[in-house]
């Protein structure tokens, strides 16, 4: 009851407390001279944003560095201990070669498939139900997705009555049932195709909106140049898009060395499916924060050279307007 | 040049040629698609029917999940019970996760909206020393892991007597929402006509009525398209909610989901219900507000 309380108050008094903030604070602020005024007034609006992040992203992201060289008590610098650790523990370094799996096959199949989908749907009438269907795993949850996936990759000993889909379709080809989360060959496969079944919709809508900008004169004048489908979409579309798609690209990337919650959902990283994400989790709940920390900071350092380009990006656009 | 102009009509001309006669080309054109529709079957038929297994499953008693696969259940006898449904709100803490989940992602929603389109409207309509370098270091923490905060935030939290509360992980959410709500309502509130703000100030309008009668009811539209995006991401959200609440009683639906699935080794098949409410109101959203959910997305594109 008293959650409910202060959630309510919550949802009233901070809309109202910022318009309190800004008439009050404007209010002062008018009476000031003008050379004051205009120094002061974009610091006191754009104090509560930069505060917030401050305090929840730029302080703690300096301060999960030095933790990263700290002792685990925090009394004594170790120096690289903490990396030395992340870099020669025979788990920490699965998790490392998991994250680079994702990175490479997440990314590609679900940008790929995007785009093979979308250029797919634009040629036929039901395209809008088409890309629902699609779409549809976009806003259910990795918990919901995990447990959605638990009964496709189901498994019963062989011999027995397969209630998982994908066993009972092996099932059917006469093939012997596969442990698909258990057998270190498949499971990180597994794993991997919950996210692209996740993301593809994702990358559709975006690569789909781009394609719909393209103009069909010059996808005409190639078909009645003779041009075959295949040879449009290599030379004529794929170039035309290939921004849309490196911006989609660069956001896979980023959520792919994020991956946390389908490995802790399905497999909580056992049987060698550990990720970056998840390593670093595990290392916090034991309470080892400093080896967390240099997990974190090994995570941040891949996504540092995206961090640039999407800086880059940003400066180029801005240029622009 | 000449040469390839020559080639293109000879090609239009052989193109032309070939088309026997209407129809014929109609119905080669035809079966041309076949292949085409059938992989855009199956492509949906994969991506929609995982979905409808778990649905299904949902509505079956777990002794008859356990014994055959959801698919049996479409021929009668059917056999549905809502057993799995029962069995999930009568298991502890998951009647109040579902609460505390409605009472973490609308405050937590509300909060940074609120302080991300004040910070915004700054950023777009003043000018003042740093802004640039300021506005940089939020396109750059758009991208940062959250993994890269959590153990100083958790100190934060306890050094303020926070941790375990519903209020630390508004806060939590609010600040990992704010860089990128900030820099996409900035693009558009800069996106606004000039001359709206300075006919305004000419009438004397102070910043206070500039941003809220101007910039606040123009920017509807992109704030409706952010508050979808927001609050199921917050709704949806493991990893905040698992590292700042993860033992408390005021614990989301879906860490309490989380933590079922992996405390129970057998007969877990009842969660089916679970997932299936957790994700009700997602899809809810987004079957009902497609457009501004869609829209929505496609904004985050840039987002990490």
């Amino acid at each position: 009851m008293d959650q409910i309380i202060t959630a309510i108050g919550a949802i009233v008094l901070v809309p109202l407390v910022l318009l309190g903030y800004i008439l009050l604070g404007e209010r002062v602020i008018e009476r000031l001279p003008e050379r004051i005024q205009e120094w002061f007034r974009p610091y006191f609006w754009a104090l509560p944003a930069i505060g917030f992040a401050t305090i929840f992203m730029v302080y703690p992201l300096l301060r999960t560095v030095v933790i990263s060289f700290r002792n685990n008590a925090d009394t004594t610098w170790v120096g690289f201990d903490n990396y030395v650790y992340f870099f020669t523990f025979p788990s920490t370094l699965t998790s490392l070669r998991n994250s680079l799996l994702w990175l490479v096959f997440y990314t590609f199949f679900a940008v790929g498939l995007g785009l093979i989908i979308a250029i797919m749907v634009d040629r036929v009438r039901y395209e809008s139900l088409a890309k629902i269907a699609i779409f549809l795993p976009v806003p259910i949850s990795a918990v919901a997705a995990s447990i959605i996936w638990k009964f496709m990759f189901d498994y019963q000993a062989p011999g027995t009555t397969q209630t998982g889909t994908l066993n009972a379709l092996l099932g059917v080809v006469g093939h012997e049932p596969v442990a698909w989360l258990v057998n270190s060959t498949t499971n990180n496969a597994a794993l991997i195709f919950v996210g692209i079944w996740s993301a593809t919709g994702f990358a559709m809508v975006i690569i789909s909106a781009s394609l719909k900008a393209i103009s069909s004169e010059v996808l005409e004048a190639a078909r009645i140049d003779g041009a075959n489908e295949f040879r449009i979409v290599q030379l004529i579309v794929t170039p035309l898009l290939w921004p849309t798609i490196t911006v989609i690209g660069t956001t896979m990337i980023i959520n792919a060395l994020k991956t946390f919650d389908i490995v802790y959902v399905l497999t909580a990283g056992a049987y060698d499916t550990d990720v970056i994400a998840t390593q670093m989790f595990s290392q916090l709940a034991h309470a080892h924060f400093s080896r967390a920390a240099a997990v974190g900071v090994v995570l941040f350092a891949a996504i540092v050279p995206l961090l640039v380009v999407n800086i880059r990006r940003f400066q180029q656009q801005e240029e622009q307007r | 040049m000449s040469g390839v102009a020559d080639q293109v009509t000879t090609r239009r001309e052989a193109a032309r040629a070939n088309s026997v006669s209407a129809v014929a080309d109609r119905w080669s054109n035809a079966l041309q698609r076949v292949p085409l529709h059938i992989v855009i079957i199956i492509f949906c038929a994969v991506w929609i029917i995982p979905t409808i297994g778990m649905v299904v499953n949902s509505f079956r008693s777990v002794s008859e999940m356990g014994q055959a696969g959801w698919w049996t259940t479409l021929f009668p006898p059917h056999g549905f019970t809502l057993a799995s449904y029962q069995q999930v709100l009568n298991t502890e803490n998951v009647g109040t996760s579902i609460v505390n989940s409605v009472l973490i992602t609308i405050p937590a929603t509300v909060i940074q909206l609120a302080i991300a389109t004040m910070g915004a409207y700054a950023f777009a309509w003043m000018k003042f020393p740093g802004k640039n370098i300021f506005f940089i270091v939020i396109v750059g923490l758009m991208v940062v892991p959250i993994q890269m905060t959590l153990i100083p935030v958790l100190q934060f939290f306890k050094a303020t007597g926070l941790s375990g509360t519903i209020t630390a992980v508004w806060l939590a959410h609010s600040g990992y929402g704010l860089p990128f709500e900030v820099f996409l309502l900035r693009n558009y509130l800069g996106g606004l006509p000039r001359e709206v703000f300075e006919s305004a100030e000419v009438d004397g309008a102070g910043h206070a009525v500039r941003f809220l009668r101007i910039a606040v009811p123009m920017t509807i539209p992109a704030i409706a398209s952010l508050t979808i995006f927001v609050f199921l991401g917050v709704w949806n959200d493991l990893l905040v909610a698992l590292t700042f609440l993860g033992t408390s009683p005021n614990r989301p639906f879906t860490v309490v989901i989380t933590q079922l699935v992996t405390s129970f080794g057998g007969g877990w098949q009842f969660l089916t219900a679970a997932a299936v409410l957790q994700m009700a109101l997602p899809l809810a959203v987004f079957i009902a507000l497609q457009r501004y959910f869609v829209r929505g997305v496609t904004a985050g594109s840039v987002k990490g």
